[in-house]
């Protein structure tokens, strides 16, 4: 009999941080094309595709960047959460409930002052995001409520609501009938890079990210934060207080989150629709896997992504494939890291058993 | 009362889908097992049910096909959270991306198609009961499929050899293996076998119920039965309350919607979502009190014979 065993490895060298990510990506990658030719679509033309969407003009590049400011941010909430072992999967919806504050920022506290309403729409996003993450984080702190279930339903509990508002009280009467709320007014738009869609959002994730790696790695919350993580009885024995901390990084997650719902209102669309939201909250959970949890490769993972995403865009312009598709790489590639990480854990023998009743007990 | 048996009729309806899944959950995470795919792996069954029903012109082939199609779909979720040990909840989350996706793609031929289903039938005798014949047993043969599930799953978690020794694998895998039980065949198996039970679900969906494919038609369903196992403490009989309670309230928010109520859709939709959120938290409270719940020991703890503990 053949079995498989698991040895851990003793020594874990510094390259391993990288090669994990680079081998999921490419065997994610060369999985999606096999399932891709199994499905009768032709794999080579489909990255193809990609790929000259997203790197084929100074617009797909663009794009990309434009799409990788809320993946960086909501993958920042994400992983904060993580590093505390806290499975806050609501990025989504805290993002939702940030942009939902900035529209409600911008429509009853205008100030015609570009300065005065973007620190204004910037706490308003932060707080709407925060609370809805601090949500779960409470019951989780106070009840020991589960919040992967917590955070995933006020998902769905953010995006209704904003679809309330957007065809109810606050749809644009402009609009004749289209679920939208109205126009910005100038002032309270982000700052755009001349032509492009890239906005001042992504000072803010780029900041984050390196305040994110600095306070975690150095600061003596951050150290709190991953005590608690990798050794929550040791936490408890320190004299740690893991109910605060759990509260603290959900509403900061939510907060972070928030902002990326300010982003893409303030900053992109100028107004709100449906179905904004894009899945970026999901998209983040990848990133923050991919990065192994360190906010300081974040901006680099969610490029990739973003590149994915505007590929997956092409993909439906071109080959007529849903949009959706593209997820299947991002899920095969969440596969092959997960399955990375444990083959960089783990020395992997077979064995071969034989049926002797001393081989068995062992 | 009339209205009263119509909301509960079609309580059992809409409750049917997440139910399937609800169940399979109930198994997969009795062994030990966390399968956070469920909204993925009822897609895909969805899919391949709406796929082989159209095809074969046979509803019934089209529900097996959904219950092999999520089992297999889940050999990822149990080869990675089993063999290789890996977080069971960021795996599932991959699932969800990669059964979405993947039904996305295949589907997009067959979009705007339409199927002739399973016609519902009054069962003789129990269907002429007053008020609780309409309720019960004037529906669809999945629907009667179901009770009979509910009912097997019972006695065979608590009241079979394999049954004790599947919760055994959940509790305990270190006693359960010293025992001589395989623990990773029996997780391998259960967490397929619940992958396949959610597949069903998804099929009803496209097969009985919708009657055709819609990209993402499961639309939370699948989480919505993750959160549901909490609820009925990995109890099937409870879990299958809570997932016609579930099918109550949605059944309840599209009369309410049909009879022109003023109150806004979007926020009578929210409903199910908060009510999964207030259950949760009441469940957890009484947990936290002491009062004995049900949650296996082992819960997507990955087991690995060499290890100490």
């Amino acid at each position: 009999m053949i079995r498989l065993k698991f040895e851990p490895r003793l020594d874990n060298p510094a390259w391993v941080n990288v090669l994990i990510p680079v081998t999921a990506v490419v065997f994610g990658l060369f999985a999606g094309g096999l399932l891709f030719s199994i499905l009768g679509v032709n794999p080579f033309e489909a990255y193809w595709a990609v790929l000259n969407g997203a790197f084929g003009s100074i617009y797909g590049l663009s794009e990309i960047v434009t799409k990788s400011i809320p993946i960086m941010l909501t993958a920042l909430a994400g992983l904060i959460c993580y590093k505390m072992l806290i499975w806050n999967i609501g990025a989504e919806g805290q993002l939702c409930m940030g942009a939902i504050a900035t529209v409600a920022a911008v429509r009853f506290f205008f100030v015609d002052n570009w300065a005065v309403m973007f620190v204004i729409m910037f706490i308003a996003a932060a707080i709407a995001g925060g609370i809805w993450g601090g949500i779960a984080g409470f019951l989780k702190a106070k009840w020991n409520v589960n919040e992967t279930i917590t955070t995933l339903m006020l998902n769905y509990v953010a995006i209704n609501i904003s679809e309330y508002f957007i065809y109810g009280p606050w749809k644009d009467p402009m609009s004749w009938g289209f679920p939208f709320t109205a126009n910005f007014p100038d002032a309270a738009r982000l700052w755009v890079w001349g032509s492009t869609r890239i906005h001042a959002g992504i000072f803010i994730a780029l900041a984050l990210a390196v305040i994110l790696q600095v306070v975690l790695k150095w600061s003596k919350w951050g150290y709190e934060i991953r005590v608690i993580g990798e050794n929550p009885r040791a936490a408890r024995y320190g004299g740690m207080n893991i109910a605060k901390n759990i509260i603290l990084v959900t509403f900061i997650g939510g907060a972070i989150a928030g902002l990326a719902g300010m982003g893409e209102i303030a900053g992109l669309h100028g107004r709100m629709s449906r179905g904004f939201t894009m899945g970026y909250g999901y998209t983040g959970i990848t990133v923050a896997w991919l990065s192994r949890l360190s906010p300081i490769y974040v901006p680099l993972v969610s490029f990739l992504l973003g590149v994915l995403l505007v590929g997956g865009d092409t993909l439906q312009v071109v080959m007529g494939l849903p949009m959706a598709s593209i997820q299947i790489l991002q899920g095969l590639i969440l596969f092959s890291v997960l399955a990375a990480e444990t083959l960089s854990r783990f020395r992997i023998k077979i064995v071969r058993v034989s049926a002797g009743p001393a081989e068995e007990a062992k | 009362m009339d209205f009263l048996v119509a909301i509960l009729a079609s309580a059992i309806r809409s409750g049917t889908p997440v139910l399937y899944a609800t169940l399979g959950e109930v198994v997969s995470e009795r062994a030990g097992v966390m399968n956070l795919g469920l909204e993925g792996v009822m897609l895909v069954g969805a899919y391949t049910g709406f796929a082989v029903t159209r095809s074969t012109g046979d509803p019934w082939l089209g529900i097996m096909a959904s219950f092999f199609a999520g089992a297999a779909i889940t050999l990822i979720h149990a080869f990675l959270c089993i063999t290789l040990m890996c977080n069971q909840v960021v795996s599932g989350l991959a699932m969800v991306l990669t059964g979405y996706g993947l039904s996305a793609l295949l589907g997009r031929g067959v979009i705007g198609e339409t199927i002739a289903g399973m016609a519902p039938f009054k069962m003789p005798l129990l269907g002429d009961i007053p008020f609780i014949g309409p309720i019960f047993f004037q529906h669809n043969a999945m629907v009667y499929v179901s009770y009979l599930l509910i009912a097997a799953l019972c006695w065979f978690l608590f009241r079979t050899r394999a049954g004790l020794n599947l919760r055994a694998v959940g509790e305990n895998p270190r006693a359960a293996d010293a025992m001589g039980i395989p623990v990773t065949y029996i997780r391998y198996f259960y967490c397929m076998f619940g992958g396949g039970l959610a597949g069903i679900g998804g099929g009803y969906l496209s097969v009985v119920y919708a009657q055709m494919w819609i990209e993402g038609m499961t639309a939370g369903r699948g989480w919505i039965a993750v959160a549901l196992v909490i609820f009925g403490l990995w109890n099937p009989a409870r879990a299958a309350l809570g997932a016609y309670l579930f099918g109550g309230v949605e059944a309840l928010q599209l009369r309410m919607q049909a009879m022109g109520s003023s109150i806004s859709a979007s926020l009578l939709l929210t409903l199910p979502y908060l009510m999964t959120i207030i259950v949760l938290t009441i469940v957890s409270i009484r947990a936290g009190k002491g009062i004995l719940l049900g949650a296996p020991a082992a819960l997507s703890v990955p087991f690995r014979r060499e290890d100490r503990d």
